[in-house]
């Protein structure tokens, strides 16, 4: 599995998310610094991580949605290419309008961050294939903006479509319908606050997130 | 040439700020406060130019960058 991990002067969590996808895909992962304008040839993830880009001025990921390189990240989410964004990656995501809705300050106002109950939505995603449905799994939070909202049609849609990847099981931050990661419409992008790259070895304390970059390998593995 | 762009939640859309501080409004003993909408200012400084190009050009920036039209709404004025 060929995977690179976008780089944002304020990125966090860019490390933690090159170690897994290195771990679960036998490669290292490639860092791309958000300048550039090309991602390495040959690419079949691209993982945008969290942190706070660009000092989450303006909105949070605004101004890194509109970095040069989400040009060419926008291009191979077209092209098929699978993208995983995590926590501000998500919101960098939605602001690049790869996903629908936006992501508001949480409902208390404060900045959440603890392991939160999530219950698996969907299995028909590479990322969520791994799971069993209906799974509760615990991962990490971290953020002050995952009041996920969208226009009533869009949540319809979301939900007709099967493209709700996770639910929080005690809604941390007030987000519409409990939801805490959303698919692409092609499934192949998955955007959500919770962290599970922050939850793939036993040192973290949880393992929840494990099965979600193995999925992502074994789809790679078997997918013609 | 300067624009001054306000952005704000749009109608509809919960502002957990703006609650926030019709709550300490209330507390503070300020009654009649039936709702508080918190928003930003953002004030550009530009070239001279006509004040019909000026503006078409805000707007753009505002559609590509500056309010968020899912969640948010804008208005412009140009100041002299």
């Amino acid at each position: 599995m060929r995977s690179a991990v976008i780089v944002f002067p304020g990125s966090n969590c860019d490390r933690d998310m090159a170690v897994a996808l290195s771990n679960a895909g036998g490669r290292p992962a490639q860092m791309v610094w958000h300048k550039e304008t090309k991602l390495p040839d040959n690419l079949d993830v691209v993982a945008i991580p969290g942190g706070f880009s660009f000092g989450d001025f303006l909105r949070c990921g605004a101004i890194a949605a509109r970095a040069p390189i989400m040009q060419a990240v926008a291009d191979f989410a077209l092209r098929g290419g699978y993208v995983l964004g995590v926590c501000n990656g998500f919101q960098v995501m939605i602001e690049a309008k790869i996903l629908p809705g936006a992501l508001m300050r949480n409902r208390s106002l404060k900045f959440i961050c603890k392991p939160v109950p999530l219950l698996v939505e969907t299995t028909q995603s590479f990322f969520t294939q791994g799971y069993s449905r209906g799974q509760e799994i615990m991962l990490p939070v971290a953020h002050h903006d995952g009041n996920y909202i969208a226009p009533d049609d869009t949540l319809a849609l979301l939900a007709k479509e099967d493209r709700i990847a996770f639910r929080y099981a005690e809604n941390p931050n007030g987000s519409l319908n409990d939801i805490a990661g959303i698919l692409s419409e092609n499934r192949r992008c998955l955007g959500m606050m919770p962290h599970p790259e922050r939850a793939v070895e036993p040192v973290h304390g949880l393992t929840g997130g494990k099965k979600l970059f193995e999925g992502l390998l074994h789809g790679m593995a078997t997918a013609v | 040439m300067k624009a001054r762009v306000t952005v704000t939640l749009r109608q509809g859309v919960l502002d957990p700020q703006g609650q926030a501080i019709k709550h300490a409004l209330g507390t503070l003993g300020f009654d009649g406060v039936n709702g508080v909408r918190q928003g930003k200012l953002i004030e550009l400084d530009l070239d001279d130019t006509s004040e019909s190009e000026a503006e078409q050009k805000v707007t753009a920036m505002c559609e590509q960058l500056l309010a968020n039209t899912v969640i948010e709404s804008y208005s412009i004025e140009m100041v002299a």
